[in-house]
Formats: structure tokens, C-alpha cells, sequence
């Protein structure tokens, strides 16, 4: 408990209120409150179709959401509502300040330009002119995430799943965001990847002092990663609380349901 | 059918004159209007239509019509020839629907249309460069969504366009520019300029004449206004270089044009000759001679292109 609290700093990064988002009549996520400190990993647990991705869109600025607002501490700004910035600001903001890490590496990479090129884009988004240190920076980065460096200018397409993983990792963390959203991180991946891939996620997570916002649904990962908890359900949050906490006495019928019905071997 | 020449020009002919109605060439004129207003800028127009297919220069085509006046001086050119079939076709089909004089020297002309090259020769004030373009927008390679790149020039978010320059030096260890290199044009719209060789890139910024592109299929119209500051991208230290040549042009000994490799036979012999062949034709009446002068290559040039 101690070193948590040393860890993570006083001041909210984000602040999240009372978020509700219809598609329609048909209810999205309804009511969602919380704020997000500077080093947190805040886990969303719940089944398919819980509202977690959802959530995760909303916060993230890529779905404006029905009600409520998110307000987050940017670098240029200070603490604003996200919704209320205009776009340009918005969108700088997000490759200033974000990472987004996809499920499927598909929707977080550009398949047609090589792992390399891959890697340092948000570099150049953000005014990286200079070849040399960008490529080196890349390969720096690429040996952080234990990735094969001789193969830096293939194709996302000949990676396996977690290379290609890894690289998308990489890409989302080179620029030194101050929060990264994680839909899914490990979902297609072998266990055996997994377990390698979220060891490196947790290391790099703690070295680098992120916020993270993590979706799963597989409780060995929230347990893994997360620092606090939220379980959803039917678009509401249920219960919240430490991870350790929600996981070892869980209060709510559906999270007894949810954390007695993992999987023993 | 009789060809119709400016002797028979009845008044009412000019309803349609260069082949456009008047209400589409004053729509092409705004369009250019706004092009030059905004340099580099990708205006869309109302793209027509035209009696050739897409892809053979439909867009460079409705740009000269929209221009085009019976007292101007016309030139067209594919690659750097003025007696390719595309080119002629084309000048063919202004001599007959607009009743202009055409030439394949270049500063006699007032419209040059083209593809791939700008003439070796500096253009000068009152010339307009005309340029067809298959693929207006440059970011396109990289991020397919039509309404992410317009949203990308508008809040000038350009870092992404470095991402293929990235791509380059990582394959080729330098920037390697071919065709269609992209500029920045008053550092603020990214600008593709066509297809043409980055040899050319440097004679598009501060030219005195105007530059004007067109994409038919893409339907869209941009222009380089006279005295425009156009920078090709590179990284710091990557900088653009163009292409050079270890030989000299075969025919007319030219050091300093764009050349063309022509395979000669199957054992590998070859040679270089100028691109323009305008360019080498005048050079090497005023004597300028190469290491294969008088090969038949010049002989077929002299032939008439139409």
C-alpha cells in the first residue's frame, strides 16, 4: 500500500463525470464516474457487451459521449474538457499526451510501411525532422520491447501476433505520453506470449511512471496490471476498489460471479 | 464530318469552344482561381466527362481548355517528348476544337501540358505549365480515409508524409527521390507535384511562370502561383538532392538535362539521351555534339509528329 501511494501522484490527470453514452435507445454506458492519477493503472473489468469499450472510446476522445464530461491534465493546456477543446487542439493533444494500444494490431499499426517506420511516426508527428536519432531512438525502443532488431524494416504483416504486439507497444510509448488507453492488450495472443507480454507491459508501465487505462476481460490480466478496479455491467459500473480487493472479496453478486467462474488448471 | 478550321469559326461556335461548354470552363476558372488564391490547395471541380480515358491526362485537358484562347501558342509533351502518341493526340485535338497554333518549342508557347517533365528550358512570364496528375493527394499511400487527410491538411499535420521519407532512406540509405516527390508550397499545404521526376521539384518554387495541375478522375485543381516558395521534403540530415547522371546526353553531349536510358540491342549496349527532346534537337542544331551524334535516334525525331 505504501509504495502505491508513493507511486501515484495527488493530483488527478483525468476526471471523468457522470459519462453516459446512447447509441439511440440502446444504452452504451450509463453515469460513470472516476478520476485517474499519474502512475495509476486503472483496470475495466465485465463480460462482452458491458459498455467497457465503450467507455474506453468515450474517454479517449474518439466517441463524444451523450452526457457528462472528461477533463484531462494536458501539457499545453492544463486540465480541460476534452469535448469542449477544438479539433485541431484535440488532435495534437492526443499524439502529444496519449497512446492507444488496439486489440488487434491491425487497427493500431500502418500495415504498409515496415515495424521501423512503424515506431517512429508519433516521433514525426510531433516534429522529428532529424533521420539518424529517430532511428536510433527506434531501435532503442524496439530492444526495450524485446523485439528482434534485424528485422526493423519488415512488414507488420510478417510479424507473428506478438511482434506485431510489441510493435504496436513501442509505437504508443516512444513519445513519453502521460496516458495510455489498452483495449484488450493481449487479447489474441497465446498464453505463453501473453505471459511474456504483459511482464513487459507491467515493467515498462512502472519504469516510465504511466497512467494507464486498461479493458480486459480476462481477470489474470486486470490482476496482473491494474492497480484499481472497475467491473461492469449492462453499461454500469457495479463495483470499484482496489484490484486485490475487488478480486479477493468481491461485493457485488455479478463480481462473485464473474471472479468464482476464471478458469482453475 | 469537316474539320473545322479558323477560317469557318461562325460566332456561335465559341458556345463550345476547346470542346467544354461555357458554364463548365467558368466553373474550371474559378476552380483555377482559387487554386492560385491558395497555393497548393486542392480545390475539387466538377470534373467532365472527356474523349479520352481516364489516366491519359483528362484533368490536364480541362485545365487548358479552360484556358486556352485562340490567339495562344500550344505545346504538349509526355514524358519529355513532344512526338509521343499521347502528346499528339492531345495537341492534335486543341488544334481542332480550339483552333490553336501548336509547336514543340518551347518558348514559343503561352500552354504546356505535360505529365512527367518540365521543359530543360526556364520557363518565363506568361507561360502556363499545365500538369496532369493521376493522384492529386500525397498523404494517400499512407492514411486512405479521404476526410482524415483533409482534416490532416487543414490543422497542417504533416508529420506523416516524413513516414514514407522514413520508409525510403530505411530501404535505400537516402532519400532517393524518383517521381512525384512531395513539396511543401509556402510551407503550408503538402503538395504532390504529379508525377514528375524530382529532378524538376527545384524549378517549381520562385518560377516565373504559373503552374497549374489538374486530376480528372480525382477531380481536383492546384496551381503553384508565379514566385511561390516550393521546398521538397527531406529529414536534416537526409537532405533532397536530385538525379544525376554519370554520362552526358549521346546525341547532343548535354551534361546538366534529364536523361533517358535506351536499351539498343540484347547484349546490354545502351545509351543516354535527353529527355526533352526539344531541348536536344535545339542543341545540337547550334552544334553541340555527342559521343554517338548522328545515331538514327536523332534521324527519327526530324520526322514530322503529326
Amino acid at each position: 500500500m505504501n509504495a502505491l501511494s508513493s507511486r501515484i501522484e495527488s493530483t488527478p490527470l483525468l476526471k471523468v463525470d457522470g459519462l453516459t453514452k446512447w447509441y439511440g435507445h440502446i444504452l452504451g454506458c450509463r453515469d460513470v464516474s472516476f478520476d485517474m492519477r499519474a502512475g495509476e493503472v486503472l483496470g475495466i473489468v465485465g463480460e462482452s457487451g458491458s459498455g467497457k469499450t465503450t467507455l474506453l472510446n468515450c474517454v479517449s476522445g474518439k466517441l463524444p459521449p451523450s452526457a457528462g464530461s472528461i477533463q484531462f491534465e494536458t501539457s499545453r493546456f492544463g486540465m480541460s474538457d476534452i469535448y469542449a477543446m477544438s479539433e485541431p487542439d484535440r488532435r495534437r493533444m492526443q499524439r502529444e499526451d496519449w497512446g492507444f494500444v488496439h486489440q488487434n494490431p491491425r487497427d493500431g499499426l500502418r500495415m504498409r510501411v515496415s515495424g521501423g517506420a512503424n515506431v517512429a511516426e508519433p516521433m514525426m508527428s510531433l516534429g522529428g525532422r532529424h533521420y539518424g536519432k529517430m532511428r536510433q531512438a527506434t531501435i532503442d525502443w524496439l530492444e526495450r520491447v524485446e523485439f528482434d532488431t534485424g528485422r526493423i524494416d519488415d512488414r507488420p504483416a510478417n510479424f507473428s501476433g506478438g511482434m506485431q504486439q510489441r510493435i504496436q507497444v513501442a509505437r504508443n510509448l516512444i513519445h513519453g505520453p502521460k496516458l495510455v488507453f489498452m483495449d484488450e492488450p493481449t487479447g489474441g495472443l497465446d498464453v505463453s506470449v501473453q505471459a511474456r507480454l504483459l511482464d513487459l507491459l507491467r515493467e515498462l508501465v512502472r519504469d516510465l511512471r504511466l497512467a494507464v487505462m486498461i479493458v480486459t476481460h480476462d481477470m489474470a490480466v486486470a490482476r496482473l496490471m491494474a492497480d484499481r478496479l472497475m467491473v461492469m455491467k449492462s453499461g454500469q459500473v457495479v463495483e470499484t476498489g482496489l484490484t486485490d480487493q475487488v478480486l479477493d472479496d468481491p461485493q457485488h453478486p455479478y463480481t462473485q460471479i464473474l471472479v468464482s467462474s476464471v478458469l482453475q488448471i | 464530318m469537316s474539320v473545322q478550321t479558323g477560317s469557318n469559326n461562325a460566332p456561335e461556335r465559341y458556345y463550345n469552344y476547346a470542346y467544354l461548354d461555357e458554364q463548365t470552363k467558368r466553373m474550371i476558372r474559378r476552380a483555377i482561381l482559387k487554386a492560385l488564391a491558395i497555393p497548393g490547395y486542392q480545390v475539387p471541380f466538377g470534373s467532365r466527362e472527356m474523349p479520352v480515358p481516364y489516366g491519359w491526362g483528362t484533368g490536364g485537358i480541362q485545365l487548358t481548355a479552360a484556358i486556352v484562347g485562340p490567339d495562344d501558342v500550344y505545346k504538349c509533351i509526355d514524358q519529355g517528348a513532344d512526338d509521343t502518341t499521347n502528346a499528339v493526340s492531345i495537341r492534335q485535338f486543341f488544334a481542332k476544337v480550339a483552333d490553336v497554333e501548336t509547336t514543340e518549342d518551347t518558348s514559343e508557347a503561352t500552354i504546356i501540358q505535360s505529365r512527367h517533365r518540365v521543359p530543360e528550358k526556364p520557363l518565363k512570364a506568361g507561360q502556363v505549365m499545365v500538369l496532369q496528375v493521376p493522384q492529386p493527394e500525397p498523404l494517400r499511400f499512407l492514411e486512405p480515409r479521404e476526410t482524415e487527410t483533409r482534416a490532416m491538411h487543414a490543422y497542417e499535420e504533416y508529420g506523416l508524409q516524413y513516414v514514407a521519407l522514413y520508409e525510403r532512406v530505411a530501404r535505400v540509405g537516402r532519400i532517393n527521390a524518383g517521381a512525384g516527390h512531395p513539396v511543401m508550397v509556402e510551407e503550408r499545404y503538402l503538395m504532390s507535384p504529379s508525377p514528375i521526376p524530382a529532378f524538376d521539384n527545384p524549378k517549381l518554387g520562385f518560377s516565373e511562370a504559373i503552374y497549374l495541375l489538374g486530376a480528372g478522375r480525382e477531380k481536383r485543381i492546384y496551381a503553384v502561383p508565379p514566385y511561390t516558395r516550393v521546398r521538397s521534403l527531406d529529414f536534416e540530415d537526409h537532405p533532397f538532392a536530385v538525379q544525376t547522371w554519370d554520362e552526358n546526353c549521346a546525341l547532343c553531349g548535354a551534361d546538366d538535362a534529364y536523361l533517358d536510358e535506351v536499351v539498343l540491342d540484347d547484349q546490354g549496349a545502351k545509351m543516354y539521351v535527353c529527355s526533352d527532346s526539344h531541348h536536344c534537337a535545339e542543341r545540337r542544331e547550334a552544334g553541340h555534339v555527342g559521343p554517338m551524334a548522328g545515331h538514327q535516334l536523332a534521324q527519327a525525331e526530324k520526322e514530322p509528329a503529326q
